[in-house]
């Protein structure tokens, strides 16, 4: 640039160059200015609760809280023989402490859940402590249940000092963490975990795959009648993607049930014998006919969007070139339709594996899935810690669908309707 | 669709398959629905088809549970039908409002970290409603909003405001802002701008959105689940307790009604989207 285009000045006697950066910085502050609300309110009331779950899914300083002296004194103690009586000091005071605020019995159910035993045993404590003597305190804690002379048992309160704790995520996979620290797998018979997550990924599958199947059809004919036809059954389509949720789950609820409609039809036309009607709802096929039928629209639009743009005559140029339908179908007309087919496949899937209300109305105790269980912790058990843990390992599943999917399709290919 | 007189049979056998598999799937799709009508007209407490319905018989068809709906003793619907009413709206016009401004600012070219701001902003729709769910009830309980409506207006925004963004920065994309310039150019300040000028264009993608935010606060059961208490009570939640407990007639009364309002949304939604399509020269 030679030194004279760098003087251009505007009317006020600032060089352009420096105006026009002046200009360029006001307008990005005015066009963040205006998103500024909305991402400010999604920030506090969204994301950060989100952060809120993590924390609450880690969060283990109830018992670190309960027993400061005791942790503090534990840290020169090596966790192989019995603690020095410093420590049991230190456990005395903070129990005296916790007793006196009546709270003992939190910390008992706290450290039972770390080792099977500790209940009686601090009942037992709590009696004989309010006799305890000044000094010695090993002797005496250790007189009360031999239980407390066990290093098994210091060992388990140890394990308790950490303020985090992965307990609940390992929870939600059928895992523990056992006394040495090793992470192991629950009884065979206790997996209920694995075998949730497993069929919500069966059923996120099968359902997406059904909706794959019906829809190509449809949004093909969608996209290839003429507009008045077309126009009209895309009521179909439109109708119950606006329809309440609860009212398609309930209607099927209907269509469904032993005395019901489609069972009717059955015993009608001579299918079954009326003392033998099938079982529809409250299992699997029940959780799959309805969550097919709701997601289908979801498929059928991306899928309509993409196909209304490819021209008919590709087709016809593929036949003339010597290409049976199937052939030129297969290979001029299927690969046009797959941003359609990735965006919508995405999206069922998505919505699949979230799913909550259809199963728990439909699903019975075999079709129930993954977000079941987890408002089952939120409402039933109280468990909010393990809701979490449950919450974000489904997010961090549904993350990675995307992270994969925006890697092989690119996220900006979705089209919606 | 009719076939060249020429076509071979086995095309023609494929083509008719071909239709008729259209067809189920189409009567899979909408037959559902239609079942609810005339189960709703039920004289009886059943919710199959009695044999007086089959043959027409009018006695076996009553309004008993409309009746039931608007008259019933101890029933829920009508504060249900208030509450949604009034949460609906309210979620409406907060996403409305938030959402468009917000997609105002998107469409600017001089938007900086678009993308993961806008990955932010529509993260509600794409994050699984149980999850979201309980995140804004940790939210609404730290912040005292829990069983209130104002927590469930304010969790119903945050649901609502992606639609209204996806659909307002569509509209926005094919916005021609020389307009605007010309606007300028002429002495019109931005806030007269935006109201005699961009907000009339943008409108139908507007409306759409506000109807999308709508249907989503109206239908929404999940969040609404964590966050009610008997008095915040909705029409999904009183459907959802009376799913689970006794499936009584009236809910088909309740549902035909449903029905009937997102066939007029629906009417609106499409008119609405035509005419956003005709306004930007699309579809031509």
């Amino acid at each position: 640039m030679s030194s004279e285009t760098k003087k251009i000045l505007t009317t006020d006697g600032i060089p352009l160059e420096v105006s026009l950066k002046k200009a360029e910085r006001r307008n990005k502050i005015k066009a963040f200015l205006l998103v500024a609300p909305l991402l400010l309110f999604l920030i506090i009331t969204y994301v950060f609760p989100i952060g809120d779950m993590l924390m609450r899914s880690v969060d283990d300083k109830m018992v670190t809280e309960m027993l400061p002296k005791t942790f503090k004194a534990m840290e020169k103690w090596d966790g192989k023989e019995l603690p020095e009586e410093e420590v049991f000091e230190a456990f005395y005071l903070d129990f005296r402490k916790l007793v006196d605020e009546k709270r003992e019995g939190k910390l008992s159910t706290q450290l039972n859940y770390t080792k099977n035993g500790f209940k009686s045993i601090i009942k037992k404590l709590r009696r004989k402590s309010k006799s305890f003597e000044e000094g010695n305190y090993k002797e005496q804690i250790m007189s009360v249940h031999k239980r407390w002379a066990n290093v098994e048992y210091w060992k388990a309160i140890k394990r308790r000092a950490p303020a985090f704790t992965s307990q609940k995520y390992l929870k939600g996979m059928d895992m523990y963490k056992n006394e040495n620290g090793e992470i192991v797998s629950v009884e065979e018979d206790r997996r209920i975990h694995r075998i949730l997550w497993l069929r919500t990924l069966e059923i996120a599958f099968f359902v997406t795959l059904f909706c794959f199947l019906m829809a190509y059809p449809i949004a093909h004919l969608l996209a290839t009648l003429p507009m008045k036809y077309s126009n009209l059954l895309m009521i179909c389509v439109l109708l119950p993607f606006w329809t309440s949720l609860l009212v398609r789950t309930a209607s099927w609820m209907i269509l469904l049930q032993q005395q019901g409609v489609v069972n009717d039809f059955f015993v009608g036309i001579g299918l079954v014998a009326d003392d033998a009607r099938p079982e529809m709802m409250y299992n699997k096929t029940g959780t799959y006919v309805a969550m097919t039928q709701i997601l289908l629209p979801f498929m059928v639009l991306p899928l309509y969007s993409v196909m209304k743009t490819i021209s008919p005559s590709l087709m016809r140029a593929g036949k003339s070139l010597g290409g049976t339908p199937i052939v030129a179908f297969w290979k001029v007309y299927f690969p046009l339709t797959i941003p359609g087919i990735g965006a919508g496949c995405l999206l069922c899937f998505i919505l699949a594996i979230g799913y909550y209300i259809t199963p728990a109305l439909v699903g019975g105790a075999s079709g129930t899935l993954i977000s079941n269980q987890i408002a089952f912790h939120m409402k039933s058990t109280l468990d909010w810690s393990f809701a979490s843990a449950m919450g974000l390992m489904l997010l961090a599943g549904v993350l990675a669908i995307y992270w994969v999917y925006n890697k092989l399709v690119g996220i900006d290919n979705i089209k919606l309707g | 669709m009719a076939l060249p007189k020429h076509t071979e049979l086995h095309y023609r056998i494929w083509h008719y398959f071909y239709l008729f598999i259209c067809g189920s799937v189409f009567f899979f799709l909408i037959a559902p629905l239609f079942v609810i009508f005339p189960l709703s007209f039920n004289a009886e407490e059943f919710l199959s088809f009695s044999d007086g319905m089959k043959s027409l018989d009018p006695d076996a068809f009553s309004l008993r549970w409309y009746k039931d709906m608007v008259y019933g003793t101890k029933n829920p619907w009508g504060l249900a039908a208030k509450n949604s009413f009034i949460i609906a709206i309210f979620a409406t016009i907060g996403s409305v409002l938030l959402g468009t401004v917000a997609a105002l600012g998107l469409s600017s070219r001089h938007m900086p970290y678009k993308g993961i701001i806008m990955a932010v902003l529509i993260s509600p729709m794409i994050v699984p409603l149980i999850i979201s769910g309980v995140a804004i009830f940790f939210f609404m309980a730290k912040a005292g909003l829990a069983a209130t409506h104002t927590g469930i207006v304010l969790a119903h925004i945050i649901l609502g405001t992606p639609f209204v963004v996806i659909t307002v920065t569509a509209t926005l994309s094919g916005f021609d802002h020389s307009v605007t310039r010309a606007a300028a150019s002429l002495g019109s300040n931005p806030v007269n701008t935006f109201m005699k000028i961009t907000l009339p264009l943008i409108l139908p993608g507007v409306i759409s959105g506000g109807l999308f935010a709508f249907v989503t606060s109206f239908d929404e059961v999940v969040v609404v689940l964590f966050l009610a208490g008997l008095e915040n009570t909705t029409i999904p939640i009183q459907m959802w307790t009376g799913l689970r407990e006794q499936l009584s007639p009236t809910i088909l009364a309740v549902a035909t009604c449903l029905i009937i309002l997102s066939t007029l949304i629906l009417v609106t939604a499409e008119l609405l989207r035509r005419r956003s399509e005709r306004l930007r020269g699309i579809n031509r």
